[in-house]
């Protein structure tokens, strides 16, 4: 059979936001563990909705490290994004900058979290108030430590050595590819 | 494809009735019932398309085909019955009858099992490379067919007459022998049609009719590689332009390509679309196997199932955790050379 071929070798090899699959499975994560939030969240007045007094038997959680650590939070949002704006523009070596500032914001939230823990006023096993506020607060801890735990080791690769003597090699032989027009690996293949 | 996500949606609020019998809430029964009802119209809409296309569309009426058409059939009858024991004072009369038994029969086998067979049937030839004998086909599905409506259509007249479910007995004189009689013949003929499927399946698996790249004429890119296909499906992935690109006119304009080239033939690289236009959009390089996702879900496993008898497991078996997955993502020299030999910027 007589083929005509459409050559897709100059396409980029990355995109982002929705082009990119990897934009497609985060969304997915996304809505599965905001589902587990809000289905937390619903139980959290589910629970109050039955209950006599509420909090049951218990004071209050304290405000302050709670209050600190929403603060944080808000605040890290202008670090994260300025990373990934940076890395969109290829720019590395801000790049690098911004994942250790993010770093040591998710370092600052756990630190404050574990503060926060010693001042909830209530154990998860006495009752349902305090499985519930345990609950809600372990789940996000492990979202926290589990994200915290990824940008350092993301950090760790960008600060990790080699990685410059990789890319010459790699530069070298698209070079020596190009030059001969083998069918080796990203060179234009014809039919 | 809107109809499915909304029955699928749907069907996250209705479970209740199943419990109608229960103690619940009068709030609760009408919010079932409700919802339970309201999967008509998604449910309804759906059967139209159905309808809608083999209206427009050639109908070939080989095995697979009868498969679709009984498949629609039964399931429509099901999904009358399910309006009918959707609501509350008349599934009470029903609850735990015969009448539940032939409902949910229509719509299992109906909804699964005709669907499957007729599956069978159509996509046998693509795994195999030869047809599955057509008289027979048509021999099994008669035997499904009839078998089928015999064995259960009767269970709807037993469980008005009150016929209690998940009995092995029942005394003479409550009159339900000739109808369960006649659901035992109905029986039979099924065991006979799966016999005949055996058959079937086996003598056409080793001298069947060589079935060639489409024997059905569809219209779908599985049809257009070799019966059985080549592990790597496509030597060249092809272009498409249509819905059903196999049946795009033959004579196309000579300057239109046919075949994808320009992706590495060393590396697991694939061509990436647009999400609704299906335009190339950019090439992606896949991992290369390894072992660390297997080894990840060993320790996840460990660590839940340690979790049950200490809480501390959670912290203890969160580090091998963290250890596999780093190492999972970790890159590895080879691949990441592969990578940026194959890496041009948007």
């Amino acid at each position: 059979m007589n083929h005509r071929s459409l050559d897709v070798s100059g396409l980029p090899s990355y995109k982002f936001s929705h082009a990119s699959l990897m934009w497609w499975g985060l969304m997915g994560l996304i809505a599965i563990e905001g589902m587990a939030f809000a289905l937390s969240v619903a139980m959290y007045f589910y629970l109050w909705s039955q209950a006599q007094q509420w909090p049951i038997a218990a004071a209050p959680p304290d405000l302050r490290w709670g209050t600190l650590n929403a603060l944080v939070l808000l605040a890290s949002i202008y670090p994260n994004h300025w990373t990934k704006r940076v890395a969109e523009d290829g720019n590395e070596p801000a790049m690098r900058i911004g994942l250790l500032v993010c770093s040591l914001f998710g370092a600052a939230l756990i630190a404050v979290r574990a503060l926060e823990f010693t001042t909830l006023n209530c154990r998860w096993d006495t009752n349902a108030y305090g499985s519930i506020v345990w609950l809600i607060l372990g789940l996000h801890t492990t979202h926290l430590v589990t994200d915290v735990y990824d940008t350092i080791v993301l950090a760790a690769l960008f600060f990790a050595p080699g990685r410059a003597k990789a890319a010459a090699t790699s530069t070298s032989r698209r070079t020596r590819c190009t030059g001969t027009s083998s069918s080796g690996a990203g060179c234009r293949s014809t039919p | 494809m809107l109809s499915l996500t909304t029955t699928a949606f749907l069907s996250f609020g209705l479970w209740v009735h199943h419990m109608f019998a229960t103690h619940i809430p009068d709030l609760g029964k009408s919010f079932f019932t409700a919802a339970s009802m309201m999967i008509a119209i998604p449910t309804a809409l759906q059967i139209f398309c159905w309808i809608t296309t083999m209206w427009k569309g050639r109908l070939d009426l080989r095995t697979p085909m009868l498969f679709v058409l009984a498949f629609f059939f039964i399931l429509v009858l099901g999904g009358l019955t399910g309006i009918m024991v959707a609501s509350v004072p008349l599934d009470l009369q029903l609850h735990d009858t015969y009448f539940v038994v032939a409902h949910l029969h229509y719509v299992l086998l109906g909804g699964a099992v005709f669907p499957l067979f007729g599956a069978w049937y159509y996509w046998f030839p693509k795994i195999t490379g030869r047809m599955m004998g057509e008289r027979l086909g048509r021999w099994q599905f008669w035997l499904f067919f009839i078998g089928f409506n015999v064995a259960f259509y009767p269970m709807h007249h037993l469980g008005l007459q009150g016929m209690p479910r998940r009995v092995y007995t029942y005394p003479v004189e409550m009159g339900w022998g000739a109808l369960n009689f006649l659901s035992t013949a109905g029986a039979l003929m099924i065991a006979a049609s799966v016999l005949v499927f055996i058959v079937n399946a086996l003598r056409s698996h080793r001298g069947g009719m060589l079935a060639g790249e489409n024997p059905w004429g569809a219209g779908t890119l599985e049809w257009a590689t070799a019966s059985p296909p080549p592990a790597y499906n496509f030597e060249r992935p092809p272009v498409v332009r249509a819905r059903d690109p196999l049946w795009e006119p033959i004579d196309q304009p000579p300057a239109e390509p046919t075949q994808v080239t320009g992706l590495a033939e060393r590396a697991r690289e694939a061509l990436v679309t647009t999400v609704l236009d299906a335009m190339p959009s950019h090439r992606l390089v896949f991992p290369h196997p390894t072992v660390w996702p297997f080894i990840s879900a060993v320790t996840i496993t460990v660590m839940f199932i340690g979790s049950i008898f200490t809480p501390w497991a959670v912290v203890w078996g969160g580090v091998p955790v963290a250890i596999a997955v780093t190492l999972w993502f970790w890159p590895k020299r080879e691949e990441k050379l592969e990578s940026l030999a194959l890496e041009k910027r948007p």
